[in-house]
């Protein structure tokens, strides 16, 4: 009797450990990615800034008193053979104005590949005030072999940019991606 | 009815004695902590000098990562495992453990693990040779293809060490004898029910992490790719928020051990034993709120830096309620200083300088100096060898009496000691100062100003390994040719249920539960 009664206790016992162990595997592979992005978004620190488009918005009012130098940088990361780089290494603008720029990319391979970019800033805290209004960043590019593409990129440095910072930099890596976006593609059909 | 055990090998294979499976544990972790060893011993060869001695980077950064792995999950965990099926039935007046089947499964699944692990070795590209922490994009990006064989047997030792802690929480929460209510349970058990809950709270975490590496490597997610949206910095919060709880499962068994030996051999009760179980607890809680101590480097937001320092130094406070109280134990006991009091008493004072180096490491701003040096090194093994080894060691003297009916050489065991312990300091104790003076960890070749310093590590680090040679070679000798125990009570300070029983411990014992007052 007392053998029956503590062997059902003990298989309540191990079932809710069970559902513990699990429901902490999908916290970890489905509540914390988000999360983090989520912790980043709040505190500011996500070193890409946005990744969405922002409008352009004809209210804001532009600070022609401050003038901030923005450097573009561009680097290919380990494997991805194409050409890339800015087509201006510099641009200046005030807060709130709206300017245009774009990098260059060619596809130097014989193979069709598709490639993303990922922008950084420095200082990381200018991140969230370099608003994209459209930017290459937000999407992937295939490019035929040999085929070349400028991409464009319309911004603007929020005017609510600290007064400290004078200086960006915004440096774009670009990735090969052919293998996951055919995946991808295989995926959708 | 009762009866013995069955005959030859399968004895082994089918057992679901718990007796017979924390024995299989204690030797499968043994001989794990031989392998890992040797691995340390390449190590400290290669470092022996500076310049290039005996093995290529490549195989260098693979011996760094196994003997982690190795240690961590296959000496180490498993160790206390096996003291935990032999110790806590006899403790808690059970007959067994709650699953028993699932315990035979939980500790054969193990060997697999390990021997998949080990396999990597023989594969093209090589062993795991990201570092114990395996950080992507290292270990996807840039891995040897046998990463997924590594991802696999980090999935098995998970499911051993997950169904090995719902059996324990089982055990304890329904299996005891009457009037063995919580509050007079034995700390061993305490510690080891809550390190249990731990494990089942971090172990799918650690799974997690690793199952998403195995996408990001084989079906073209991106959860550490920042090419694909991902971003590298994810791993390692995931990774530590499974990593900090780990390295207190390491220890608080340990606190356990610590808290059963010193009591008997300064023949007094253990002072403040509320006080133990709530900073084990505390210990617990907060083990999951500091995670980021590990991450100061990263880039995170000051906010982020001083709430992670400032939760790290407040764990300094249940885990000094639980040194003091060691020490007030000790305090005016009429103590004797047996093999297994002498690494208890080792375990308080290494311990707390693993502590106090915990501390410094925990202040944000000087950590950025600290960071990935020999002085973080130095930390983790004053906490993890002096820790957990030792509070191991003593343990393992302390019952093997009970265990095999016979006395261990008490002369090899002091001088096991004595070797263990000046081999241990002489290896660790200058890496904090080669690594405050700006040794990095996990190179094979440092500046020629390091030399001395990294010589007598090395010369400490091969004391410490004959030094565990002796403690194999007695405990050999004690189970073929030790005198026999005299007594149930092995120890005469010695108090609890399982100096009750008969020694050696029969094959069954509390098959009808005894009465506790
Ligand atoms: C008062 C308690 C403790 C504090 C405040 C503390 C703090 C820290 C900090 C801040 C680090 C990160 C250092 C760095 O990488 O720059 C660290 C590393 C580490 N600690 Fe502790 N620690 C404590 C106790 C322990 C214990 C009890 C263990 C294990 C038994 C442990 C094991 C480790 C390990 C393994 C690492 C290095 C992980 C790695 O990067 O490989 N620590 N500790
Ligand atoms: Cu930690």
């Amino acid at each position: 009797m007392a053998e029956t009664e503590s062997n059902s206790s003990v298989a309540k016992t191990a079932a809710k450990l069970v559902v513990l162990a699990v429901a902490m595997f999908a916290f970890a592979v489905y509540v914390m990615p988000p999360l983090y992005y989520v912790f980043c978004d709040i505190l500011g620190i996500d070193p890409r800034g946005s990744l969405v488009a922002v409008d352009e918005n004809s209210e804001m009012e532009v600070d022609t008193s401050r003038t901030i130098r923005i450097t573009f940088m561009a680097t290919n990361n380990e494997r991805m053979p194409w050409e890339f780089r800015p087509n201006d290494a510099v641009i200046e603008v005030h807060p709130g104005e709206v300017a245009y720029t774009s990098y260059f990319a060619k596809n130097t391979t014989d193979k069709h590949m598709v490639s993303r970019t990922v922008p950084s800033f420095v200082p990381s805290s200018s991140a969230e005030h370099f608003k994209k209004v459209q930017c290459f960043c937000f999407e992937s590019q295939p490019l035929a072999p040999g085929e070349s593409a400028d991409m464009g990129l319309q911004f603007y440095v929020d005017p609510n940019l600290p007064k400290s910072i004078t200086n960006i930099t915004a440096s774009y890596t670009i990735f090969d991606i052919t293998e996951v976006a055919n995946e991808q593609k295989m995926t959708q059909r | 009815m009762a009866h013995g055990p069955a005959k030859g090998i399968s004895r082994w294979l089918f057992t679901t004695n718990h007796k017979d499976i924390g024995t299989m544990y204690m030797w499968f972790s043994f001989a794990m902590f031989l392998l890992g060893g040797a691995f340390a011993m390449v190590i400290r060869a290669e470092l022996f000098q500076p310049g290039m001695q005996l093995v290529e980077p490549e195989f260098f950064n693979q011996m760094t990562t196994m003997h982690g792995l190795v240690m961590v999950f296959g000496a180490i965990m498993p160790a206390f495992v096996g003291l935990a099926n032999w110790m806590i039935p006899l403790m808690i007046g059970a007959p067994d453990m709650a699953l028993p089947r699932m315990n035979n499964w939980s500790f054969w699944i193990l060997p697999f693990a390990f021997l998949m692990l080990a396999s990597t070795f023989f594969m093209e590209g090589g062993a795991p040779n990201f570092g114990w922490t395996f950080y992507a994009p290292l270990s996807t990006t840039y891995a040897p293809p046998s990463v997924t064989f590594f991802i696999f047997a980090v999935h098995i030792m998970g499911a051993s060490s997950i169904m090995g802690s719902i059996n324990i929480i089982a055990t304890v929460l329904n299996m005891r004898a009457p009037g063995m209510t919580l509050m007079k349970m034995p700390l061993f058990v305490w510690t080891w029910l809550i390190t249990a809950f731990l494990l089942v709270a971090v172990m799918p975490v650690l799974a997690g992490a690793v199952t998403m590496m195995l996408m990001d490597i084989h079906f073209g997610t991106s959860f550490f790719d920042a090419a694909g949206g991902g971003d590298p910095v994810l791993f390692q919060h995931v990774f530590w928020f499974f990593g900090h709880p780990e390295v207190y499962i390491i220890i608080l068994p340990g606190f356990g051990v610590v808290s059963q030996v010193i009591p008997a051999f300064s023949r007094k009760p253990l002072f403040g034993y509320s006080s133990m179980v709530y900073a084990t607890a505390s210990i617990a809680f907060l083990s999951f709120i500091v995670w980021a101590h590990h991450m100061f480097t990263v880039g995170m937001p000051l906010a982020g830096e001083l709430y992670f320092m400032y939760a790290t130094m407040l764990i300094a406070v249940p885990t000094g309620v639980k040194v003091f109280n060691w020490i007030t134990t000790m305090w005016r006991g009429s103590m004797t200083f047996e093999t297994p009091m002498l690494f208890a008493i080792a375990f308080v004072i290494l311990f707390t300088m693993g502590g106090f180096t915990g501390l410094m490491l925990g202040i944000a701003p000087s950590d950025i100096q600290y960071h990935d040096s020999y002085f973080v090194v130095a930390h983790f093994h004053y906490t993890m060898v002096a820790g957990a080894i030792f509070s191991l060691t003593a343990g393992i003297y302390y019952w093997l009496p009970k265990w095999t009916g016979k006395m261990y050489n008490e002369t090899l065991g002091k001088t096991q000691f004595w070797i263990a312990f000046i081999g241990f300091n002489l290896t660790f104790f200058p890496q904090h100062f080669v690594g405050l003076a700006g040794m990095q960890r996990r190179v094979p070749d440092y500046a020629l100003q390091f030399a001395d310093f990294n010589m007598l590590s090395s010369i400490g680090a091969f004391m410490f390994g004959m030094s565990q040679l002796m403690l194999l070679f007695n405990v050999i000798n004690t189970i073929l040719a030790g005198k026999r125990a005299e007594k149930d009570k092995v120890w005469d300070g010695a108090e609890g249920l399982e100096w009750t029983v008969p020694s050696p411990a029969p094959y069954h014992t509390f098959s009808t539960p005894p009465q506790v007052k």
